[in-house]
């Protein structure tokens, strides 16, 4: 294996996060004209979290502190298998992408539960939330592996996206794949049209209504966990787009896939300056989107298959 | 009793009260003809060592004019609620309740207003309504809410994601202002007034000024009055932009968010250059009003008309959003007839399609001499009540810029003459309206046989208001309550007093 690339895989992973939140919130403050916080503030507001004792609930069980730990465990185990420089992940094994998609998926299933753990009306009403969405968000992550593995014949999550450039039908589904990747960016990391991570109105939130009652160090693993989930589809669309493989040009695939991660950060914030957030029922259509966008590519690489 | 401005003095010698039962039948018959309710309050009176109380109601005829009510009845009597057929009674009745402990008997929604009096301790004993079913949940927010948010607790009844009924309770911020503008004497009352509604300084101030000059029959220049009308316009537009500000940032619209609350600091800041006061603080006073020197004349016609050119853009901006369209338009709709039924009043009613404007109905000297225009929207929905606040701040501007360019006026300070040390009228009933930001701030004083302060009656226009808030957001997502509840942008404290 690549100690070089494994050792770049991880220095990204875990300092992406800090510097793709800090990207995004200065691209909204250059939008309205404000000079905005620093690109590394995260940073100190995750250190300045570590430093604070945690408020637990009396009605919480031991569930709820654990929560957050399992939350963040889980991200950084996917972050492991997730190919973010393109055709290289440390960790990688045969049909490794269900083990990233269920790691995920259980990641949410804690973060629902010790939400719910609280007993809180607005904690059950977010993890209510965030089930149903994810029910539209699965199928076009299941969706887009599909159509790569079906396009590539690989089985691991790095080959099938590294080799994905190489087929004949790349040039058409690429676009379709890299909406979709952004759509599930946006549901999954809780940015706008779909979530809004800057609200103060309890009744509107998704995401943040379910750590409300966090506090201290678990706050901080909550919100180092959902950049990481930013960064990790991020890193995805960087590998997706990304000409370079890493492992025959490793300088040229690592410095594409961090200029494209910050490309998509700042479309992100574009975004996030431009449209207001989305009616909560509309949501689901947004999502299914990316779905579409997932089943088109398949359709493509299907009939491209049959000679069509 | 009948007067065409927007202030009213009624001599309570010539007309003593009627007995309950006429009394009820005068409101009812008045109703039936279409009048609308402006208030109905009572004071508990002492008459031949009985207790009693004197209740007070104040119409508005179709025809534009006010004309008063009085009954009396002794205390803790039944009576027949007005409310069970008319329900702009509604909050009226519960408040009389509440205060004097006259039973409106068949009131089907009899919930104390604010806590107040003997109440103020049980505030946890609210008589919620209950939604029962496997279903069904109940989320409670407040009284305590994150950010800058005054006390408020609301109680949504769910299925799922949709409200079937929201209880809104209020009372934290009960300060006793009624009693405690009578412990001081009545010229000397301004600096409580001001603060009774922060938001609304100064269309409190130019009521209490308004009534207690009446009262005193000491009345002041037009000019004065002009720069009432000023200060009153100034803070209508700071207010609608502030609401506007709090939409735009609920619905995450961030260039919204970032450029009206800078227009806001400009206005208000303009106040304070002339009063010394960003909230309009100190700009009136019984007898007098800050005047504008011919600098402040031209800084405030500088500020506005870069205020507007702005104001245009962003506006233009926000409604062109499609993403802003899909969170307003449709949602936490108010019809004109519920609007008329729940008697909703002010800017609400308005964007409701209800024409209702005290400065169009009883323009008074100041709207006489410039007349403000009837502004209506139709659709009653969050994007209406949005576009209803840009379209009146908007029409506040022009209105400015009219009477500060008018170089026939001189604002820059007439000898005005001194109000204080002049008694007030004996036995005498003072009301004044004065349409603030939100809409009409009611205020009725009565005065005893020796000349004193007897009864100080405040009410905000949001009183009659929150009910149709909750109404609007029957049927609707929880979701969009925060945008519901911003486009009302209703005032706690002045319900809770």
């Amino acid at each position: 294996m690549n100690i070089g690339l494994a050792l770049i895989h991880w220095a990204i992973v875990l300092s992406m996060p800090i510097l793709l939140v800090g990207l995004v919130n200065r691209t909204k403050s250059w939008w309205v004209g404000r000079k905005g916080p620093r690109l590394f503030q995260s940073a100190y507001d995750l250190w300045r979290l570590l430093g604070k004792r945690p408020v637990v609930s009396t009605t919480a069980s031991p569930l709820f502190r654990a929560g957050a730990y399992v939350v963040l465990i889980c991200g950084l185990l996917a972050a492991s298998m997730i190919p973010l420089l393109g055709q290289f992940a440390p960790l990688q094994f045969s049909h490794d992408f269900v083990v990233v998609a269920y790691t995920l998926g259980l990641a949410r299933i804690i973060l629902m539960i010790s939400a719910m753990d609280v007993g809180s009306s607005f904690e059950g009403m977010g993890a209510a939330r965030e089930a149903s969405f994810a029910t539209f968000a699965e199928p076009a992550l299941f969706l887009l592996i599909g159509t790569a593995s079906a396009a590539t014949g690989m089985t691991s999550f790095a080959d099938l996206i590294g080799h994905l450039h190489n087929t004949p039908h790349y040039a058409i589904i690429v676009a379709p794949l890299t909406i979709a990747l952004l759509i599930l960016l946006q549901a999954e990391a809780a940015r706008i049209p779909v979530d809004d991570p800057m609200t103060h109105l309890e009744l509107t939130m998704i995401h943040e209504v379910m750590i409300l009652d966090h506090s201290g160090p678990e706050l901080a693993a909550m919100q180092y966990a959902a950049a990481l989930k930013m960064t990790l589809y991020a890193g995805l669309i960087a590998a997706l787009i990304n000409p370079f493989n890493p492992l025959a040009d490793p300088v040229g695939g690592v410095l594409v896939s961090l200029a494209l991660m910050l490309t998509v950060a700042v479309v992100v914030g574009c975004i996030e300056s431009l449209s207001a957030r989305l009616p909560m029922r509309w949501v689901p259509a947004y999502l299914l989107i990316a779905s579409v966008a997932a089943l088109g590519s398949m359709l493509v690489i299907g009939l491209g298959a049959n000679g069509v | 009793m009948r007067t065409s401005k927007a202030v009213l003095i009624a001599d309570l010698r010539s007309s003593p009260p009627k007995s309950s039962y006429e009394f009820s039948h005068r409101c009812a018959d008045s109703l039936d003809a279409g009048d609308h309710l402006i208030t109905l309050f009572g004071r508990h009176e002492k008459s031949n060592r009985h207790w009693g109380t004197i209740v007070t109601a104040v119409f508005q005829t179709t025809a534009g004019e006010l004309k008063v009510f009085r009954g009396q009845a002794e205390d803790g009597k039944h009576y027949p609620s007005l409310t069970h057929t008319y329900p702009v009674a509604q909050i009226f009745e519960r408040e009389l309740w509440e205060q004097t402990g006259l039973q409106p008997d068949g009131h089907p929604w009899l919930k104390p207003v604010r806590f107040e009096g003997e109440r103020q301790q049980r505030m946890t004993d609210y008589p919620f309504f209950k939604v029962r079913g496997r279903e069904v949940h109940e989320v409670g927010v407040g009284p305590i809410h994150a950010g800058v948010i005054e006390p408020g607790h609301f109680r949504f009844m769910c299925l799922g994601e949709k409200v079937h009924h929201l209880e809104i309770q209020l009372g934290y911020q009960h300060r006793g202002v009624e009693a405690l503008l009578l412990r001081r004497p009545p010229m000397a009352l301004a600096s409580i007034v001001e603060s009774i509604c922060g938001d609304s300084s100064v269309a409190y101030a130019w009521g209490y000024c308004a009534a207690v000059e009446a009262l005193s029959n000491s009345p002041v220049s037009l000019e004065t009055d002009l720069l009432r009308g000023i200060a009153l316009e100034m803070e209508r537009i700071a207010m609608h932009v502030a609401t506007l500000n709090g939409l735009a940032t609920d619905v995450a619209f961030l260039q919204g968010g970032g450029t009206y609350g800078r227009l806001r600091t400009a206005i208000i800041n303009a106040t304070q250059r002339v009063c010394g006061n960003r909230f309009g603080r100190g700009w009136l006073r019984p007898g007098r009003a800050r005047e504008l020197s011919e600098v402040l004349r031209q800084d405030l016609i500088q500020t506005l008309t870069a205020f507007a050119r702005d104001f245009t853009e962003i506006n233009e901006l926000m409604l062109a959003s499609l993403s802003v369209k899909a969170r307003f338009q449709g949602t936490g709709i108010v019809s004109t007839k519920t609007a008329q039924e729940l008697g909703l009043v002010g800017v609400v009613a308005r964007a409701s399609g209800v024409e209702i404007d005290t400065r169009v109905q009883l323009p008074g000297r100041v709207y006489e001499r410039f007349p403000a225009e009837l502004i209506t929207e139709s659709s009653g929905d969050c994007w209406a009540r949005m576009k209803q606040r840009m379209r009146e701040a908007d029409a506040s501007v022009q209105w400015l810029l009219k009477v500060l360019g008018d170089t026939a006026l001189d604002l820059s300070g007439s000898a005005a003459p001194d109000a204080l040390g002049k008694p007030l009228a004996p036995e005498t009933l003072c009301l004044s309206l004065i349409e603030g930001t939100r809409g009409p701030v009611v205020q009725v004083l009565e005065t005893s046989s020796q000349g004193q302060l007897l009864h100080y009656k405040v009410q905000d226009p949001s009183l009659p208001n929150w009910f149709g808030l909750a109404m609007a957001l029957r049927d609707n997502d929880i979701s969009d309550f925060p945008i519901c509840n911003k486009s009302f942008d209703l005032s706690y404290c002045g319900n809770d007093l």
